[in-house]
């Protein structure tokens, strides 16, 4: 029987996957793409405990997590393509100008 | 037990496909990988019984995030591959395991499981759109205002970002046309 721990292991292994990736890469839009997945991680554990306490307010806050993404990659790929017409790439390497 | 099975293949099926997005070195695969793993995360939110929540999931998600990040593909030269510097494999993967490990004890420190009591209960017998709309439009009312009032400035921000000097494009090379235009001169 599946039960609440399992749930939690999955997000917890889903996070650590998109902090890996926050790490790691240095492209802009490759981060982007691994702060979804963080985001999508904390949704399963809001929904998991959500259903496994009886309580709505997890649904809640996972719904508004979803507004936030969303409203997140509407900004940020605006930045973005403002960024790529300034300096023609997304690496973070290039775009670093307040080296002290 | 078909719970159980559905649980398995789906957990597996995303942590691959969140792992391709995350290592992958092309644009394109790593944002099909996302939006595969997104539908996927939905299964998660149907087995756990909350439909309208999976029904967004699959809207909002793989509908509009993944549909804009497609648009923005055709700003960005996505055929190529990335290049770039990663910062070493192991100890990226050593940090980003402990500062999870981490975060999952602070959290689960305080948490005795008696003492938790449901605020809002889930009822029986009423749909979970239902329900879900009950509390949204009661107990959470101006968080759900204030949500529409920050997505409308976030789509005044995009268009207003990405609106800016729209006529130039930026993926063509303007000095390449101009030599095709003149080798048609001499000619």
């Amino acid at each position: 029987m599946i039960g609440l721990s399992h749930y939690l292991i999955v997000s917890a292994i889903l996070f650590s996957i998109g902090l890996v990736g926050v790490l790691r890469r240095r492209n802009l839009l490759m981060l982007f793409f691994a702060t979804e997945v963080m985001l999508n991680a904390v949704n399963i554990a809001f929904a998991a405990i959500s259903h496994y306490y009886g309580d709505l307010t997890g649904q809640m806050f996972a719904f508004f997590v979803i507004a936030i993404a969303a409203s997140e990659v509407a900004v940020g790929l605006g930045i973005l393509i403002v960024l790529y017409k300034k300096h023609g790439s997304l690496d973070l390497d290039n775009l670093a100008s307040m080296r002290g | 037990m078909y719970e159980t099975i559905a649980f398995y293949l789906f957990s597996a099926l995303t942590i691959g496909l969140f792992l391709v997005t995350v290592l992958s070195k092309n644009v394109l695969y790593a944002m099909t990988a996302l939006a595969a793993g997104m539908v996927l995360i939905s299964g998660f939110f149907f087995i756990l019984g909350a439909d309208f929540l999976g029904v967004v999931q699959l809207i909002v998600y793989v509908g509009a995030v993944m549909a804009l990040y497609s648009f923005a593909m055709m700003f960005f030269d996505a055929t190529r591959d990335i290049k770039e510097k990663n910062t070493p494999g192991a100890l990226v993967f050593l940090l980003g395991g402990l500062s999870a490990l981490v975060l999952v004890l602070i959290f689960a420190a305080p948490i005795h499981s008696d003492a938790v009591h449901a605020f809002y209960p889930v009822h029986e017998g009423v749909g979970n759109a239902q329900d879900v709309g009950i509390v949204l439009f009661t107990k959470y009312l101006v968080p759900f205002e204030v949500a529409a009032v920050m997505l409308l400035v976030a789509m005044i921000a995009g268009i207003i970002l990405a609106g800016k000097k729209m006529d130039k494009s930026l993926t063509e090379d303007i000095d390449a046309d101009d030599e095709i235009m003149k080798q048609k001169d001499t000619k």
